[in-house]
């Protein structure tokens, strides 16, 4: 602080308060207006854009074409939207590393402007869905109580009850969603990635999707029970019980039986 | 013990015998244990079986402290605090004694072998004469065996008394037998289709290519006797895929069941009625969780996969005047899995 205290009278510093006020202004005014893909295409500036382009045709161009418009097997990210940009490149699925069953999260490679810049380029391809403010996917405004229901019929079947994530076909799988940022889920129900179907607003309203996320805010953490085993159910229970209950009750009734040295 | 004569001797086909009766050897030599002999060994058991009893004295305590001093509360984490002390708790306390009881009898006890010869186990000619006399004193004494009509009215009674458990007991197995039941759901002609569990019906124009919606029937919410089992019956599974993508449905010949790549399936799986739910968006594969049978939506919900042996049933699905999606009718078939009375197709 002393060393900001000490600096205010620098020439530079009344260009930077400007600059912070209207960063705040911005800031005020995205939380209060509500997002949309048009309010993401104003926002983002010209040289956004083409920063953004840039960015796409040196890293993301060689898969899915110098227009984005995909291949047979690479999707089209015509109309896609900013808010599955910021998913697949936020979450570090992609750029892909390798082919397989579905892209895995991983490290992050870009930073945050950067993805805001490639976001801004999909975003101008096509209207598309655009990235939540902080008041969509703010946890503490939302219902968990209703978020449980909504998760138990849209999202349990794969994610598991509570979220630990599941095994689908042929080596792809529903991720575990306890680590999961809420902007990022919230991305994911608005734009479906990879095998995920997609929850748009009419079937799962902005604030249904802020209730799933209150509920999930609150999964994983501390369990009840002690063990949690990884929260997966029965296949992983089932092994405890079978392997290491039994073990131990075998193990005993040997010990029973045997004679003392 | 049994006589033996060593001429008795079986002969096996290479020419070795062996005797066709084998000695009794009787117990083994009796070996001291450690404890037994070394007094350093008696005395370190001693302790350990105390400390085990201690641990279990010890752990009763907790338990009781434990139950009044850290109740479940209202937070997660008070209740796995509460939980896994009571339960740490209890098993030193059932374990200790436990493993310290075995030890000590083990280990301590003493573990010399005793022999008791078994008694003849016929009675003497004697007592069983006695007993045969007393047997039909009685029987002659009871009357029994002249009130012949007496005796079978009451082997008669015993004899029917179950029945007044069993046949309630049968009764009350599945109290309905009507399997027409099976055979349909409450969808019906025109009836809106609703999204499950937030009751707002579907408008056609909302369902984006790629989405899957959970669907209930309009007015399930509003019954008032048998919501869930009508719920179990009618929940669909909405999808919209590129028209393009949909190679088939299970529309007959001159019918259009699906609206603008709109499908709806029942969520009934066919196999033992799991509900599928598992969507795939990009191969279109649709799973169920229980064993894994798995329905190509975009190819009438053939089965691809697992031990499901017919489609997924197919809602006959159109818009109404507002843009709604509504039913045009039940499930053709019965849905889910294959019951007693159900025509095979």
């Amino acid at each position: 602080m002393k060393a900001l205290a000490a600096r205010r009278h620098d020439r530079r510093a009344p260009a930077l308060l400007l600059l912070l006020a209207l960063l705040i202004v911005g800031g005020v005014y995205a939380v209060v207006v509500p997002s949309s893909a048009q309010a993401t295409n104003e926002t983002a500036t010209a040289d956004d854009i083409a920063a953004g382009e840039k960015l796409f045709q040196a890293n993301c161009s060689t898969c899915h074409g110098p227009s984005a418009a995909g291949t047979d097997s690479v999707p089209s990210l015509i109309g896609v939207g900013a808010a599955a940009v910021d998913f697949q490149v936020g979450t570090g699925r992609m750029p892909m590393q390798m082919n397989g069953p579905q892209a895995p999260a991983k490290p992050v490679q870009f930073d945050d402007e950067q993805i805001r810049q490639l976001a801004a380029y999909v975003a101008s391809l096509g209207a598309g869905p655009a990235i939540p403010t902080d008041e969509q996917v703010d946890p503490a405004l939302g219902d968990s109580a209703s978020g449980m229901a909504l998760f138990r019929t849209n999202c349990a079947m794969c994610h598991n009850a509570s979220g630990a994530g599941g095994a689908l076909s042929q080596g792809k799988f529903a991720p575990n969603l306890w680590e999961t940022t809420p902007t990022h889920l919230y991305e994911a129900m608005l734009t479906g990635p990879q095998s995920m179907p997609v929850f748009n607003d009419a079937n799962l309203t902005s604030e249904e999707k802020r209730d799933i996320i209150a509920f999930l805010d609150e999964q994983g953490e501390v369990v009840p029970g002690g063990l949690d085993l990884g929260s997966l159910g029965p296949v992983s229970e089932g092994l405890w019980a079978w392997v290491v209950g039994l073990g131990l009750l075998i193990g005993i009734s040997v010990w029973i039986g045997a004679k003392s040295s | 013990m049994s006589t033996h004569d060593h001429n008795d001797v079986v002969v096996h086909a290479d020419g070795e015998t062996t005797p066709a009766r084998f000695e009794n050897p009787g117990l083994h030599e009796h070996t001291p244990r450690q404890a037994d002999v070394d007094p350093r060994v008696t005395k370190r058991v001693e302790r350990q079986v105390l400390a085990l009893f201690t641990a279990s004295i010890i752990g009763t305590i907790v338990v009781v402290w434990a139950y009044f001093a850290l109740p479940p509360g209202e937070t997660a984490s008070s209740m796995r605090t509460s939980n896994i002390v009571l339960g740490v708790g209890l098993a030193v306390c059932l374990l200790g004694i436990g493993i310290g009881g075995n030890y000590f009898i083990k280990v301590l006890m003493s573990n010399r072998e005793y022999t008791e010869e078994r008694h003849a186990q016929r009675s003497s000619d004697e007592t069983r004469e006695v007993a045969v006399q007393m047997l039909q004193d009685g029987a002659q004494d009871s009357g029994l065996t002249r009130r012949k009509a007496l005796v079978g009215a009451g082997v008669t009674a015993l004899a029917l008394f179950p029945l007044s458990i069993l046949v309630p007991l049968l009764g009350n197995v599945g109290s309905d037998w009507n399997v027409r039941k099976f055979k349909h759901t409450m969808w019906k002609k025109g009836m809106r289709l609703h999204t499950d569990p937030t009751n707002r019906p579907i408008r056609a124009a909302d369902v984006t290519i790629g989405d899957v919606w959970h669907v209930i029937p309009e007015g399930l919410e509003e019954l008032e006797h048998g919501k869930l089992d009508e719920k179990a019956k009618a929940v669909v599974l909405l999808v919209r895929l590129d028209p393009r993508d949909l190679r088939s449905d299970q529309s007959p010949e001159g019918e259009t069941w699906s609206h603008d790549g709109i499908v709806a399936y029942s969520k009934i799986c066919t196999h033992v009625g799991c509900p599928v739910a598992l969507y795939e968006q990009q191969t279109h594969h649709l799973l169920c969780p229980c064993h894994q049978s798995t329905f190509d939506v975009a190819d009438g919900c053939k089965v691809v996969f697992g031990p499901a042996k017919r489609p997924l049933p197919q809602l006959p699905i159109t818009v109404d005047d507002e843009g709604y999606l509504v039913a045009q009718s039940d499930f053709t078939e019965p849905i889910g899995p294959t019951f007693w009375e159900r025509a095979t197709k």
